[in-house]
């Protein structure tokens, strides 16, 4: 669905990217870990072409992303994301956030819309909260209703940029359990982030970022239990320690 | 003091308050029309049209009203080679000076919205317009409401600057009426008083309406 080959990604002299292969098949959960500044969020930006790439190519559907010539509005409807500091929409409430967009760019009517937005409220249990706006929710409930948001566009492909990162501990398990219904429901999905429980429950390959590059991939079991590289094994002797 | 003069002069103020609402409503307009447009330029990535628009703004900034407003009212119609109403002149020498303010206030507006709003709305499949319309301008026009408000009330009171080319406004009318009546000080009084008033008034309205757009804002 996605295939990434030699992408690279400069900002003025620091390069983040250096080179990363990678392959995305419909239907997949790929989590993306690794240490701050390795890349990781930068590599997932760069896959809807938020960050515009230096070098290399994405191919997303058959279509190559940094090809002028498409649309990248086209492609990004095909490409829900989710934000770690959740970005919805303070002016407008709920409902509007998550019927915005198919009412303005796929054309859909009001009343389709807001059919769409109720199902999909029901599914994350916001429902009595249509007419909220975002200031008056929790930041569970916020990062549940911006997934839903991003679900209305029917999207192929969900990328999850640290989604619970900026959560209180207490609200991460709300939004991971939304994100393991997406998953068992097939969504092809690309997460990064840190809880690494997650990675290892929901995962269905995992990819090692460091210095820019996909240092280890592999099944969770290979990744968690039996790190090859030895970079992988001082992070996540790090990270999994407690 | 003595007021009495407005019994046979009030025909004066009314007319004069009028002509001042009506260039300072154009003026207004066609200046937000065209700080919008500043602002834009000057946010776009094209260096020749931001470039432009930084070189307008800090020239208007620079120089002063009066000095714009002769430049406006004597080379104007030389340049187009058209006659105009003095009021028209009028107008387009506040506007173009209020447009310069207004657009950098409109740029600082739009450019002090997080910018995981446009990602989050670009990402949803909207195109930079779309995104600009429904997410970033909405917000930004908030943000800015207060700044705005006192810009146009600035201009309401600079506008009386139009008296000193002859363009009959409230300045101008009190004037005359304090030659008429050989009351140095009176009739100023009466004009500050309508200034006052307008104003004021303004600044009430424009304070519920901002009341009105935090409406969303209210959090548990």
């Amino acid at each position: 669905m996605i295939q990434v080959s030699k992408l690279q990604k400069q900002f003025g002299k620091t390069k983040v990217l250096k080179g990363v292969e990678a392959n995305i098949q419909q239907g997949e959960v790929v989590v993306v870990i690794g240490p701050s500044g390795s890349g990781k969020s930068t590599f997932l930006r760069c896959l809807n072409l938020l960050e515009e790439p230096s070098g290399g190519e994405i191919i997303f559907e058959g279509n190559s992303i940094t090809d002028k010539k498409n649309n990248i509005n086209k492609l990004r409807e095909k490409m829900g994301m989710v934000f770690q500091q959740f970005n919805l929409f303070p002016h407008m409430t709920v409902l509007e956030n998550v019927t915005l967009a198919p009412i303005k760019v796929k054309k859909m009517s009001k009343v389709e819309a807001e059919e769409v937005a109720f199902g999909l409220l029901k599914r994350i249990g916001l429902e009595e909260k249509a007419q909220a706006y975002p200031n008056q929710l929790s930041g569970g409930q916020k990062q549940r209703i911006a997934i839903a948001r991003a679900l209305a566009m029917s999207p192929d492909v969900m990328l999850f940029d640290e989604p619970t990162s900026a959560l209180d501990p207490e609200m991460v398990g709300e939004v991971l359990d939304v994100m393991k219904k997406l998953a068992s429901e097939g969504m092809t999905m690309v997460v990064v982030t840190h809880e690494m429980g997650f990675a290892r429950e929901v995962g269905d390959r995992v990819l090692f970022m460091d210095d820019g590059i996909i240092v280890e991939e592999g099944s969770p079991e290979e990744v968690f239990s039996n790190p090859q590289n030895s970079r992988t094994q001082d992070f996540l002797g790090k990270v999994l320690r407690c | 003091m003595d007021f009495s003069f407005l019994h046979k002069y009030y025909g004066f103020f009314v007319e004069g308050t009028y002509v001042t609402l009506y260039l300072s409503f154009f003026g207004v307009a066609l200046g937000v029309v065209l700080g919008v447009l500043l602002a834009l330029l000057k946010l776009s990535k094209n260096i020749l049209l931001k470039s432009f628009a930084s070189a307008y703004i800090e020239i208007v900034r620079g120089t002063p009203l009066l000095v714009q407003l002769y430049i406006i009212y004597y080379g104007f119609p030389r340049l187009v080679g058209m006659d105009f109403e003095d009021i028209t002149l009028g107008i387009i020498a506040i506007s173009l000076n209020s447009a310069a303010y207004v657009g950098e206030i409109i740029r600082a507006g739009i450019q002090s919205i997080d910018k995981g709003q446009m990602e989050a709305a670009r990402s949803l499949g909207m195109s930079q317009r779309m995104a600009m319309i429904n997410i970033i301008i909405p917000q930004a026009f908030k943000n800015i409401l207060p700044a705005l408000g006192n810009e146009f009330i600035v201009l309401i009171k600079e506008s009386a600057i139009v008296s000193v080319v002859g363009i009959h406004d409230l300045m101008y009318n009190a004037d005359t009426v304090r030659g008429n009546t050989y009351l140095p000080f009176e009739p100023l009084i009466v004009a500050a008083v309508i200034y006052f008033v307008i104003t004021f008034i303004l600044s009430k309205l424009l304070g519920l309406l901002e009341r009105r757009l935090r409406a969303g804002d209210s959090s548990i």
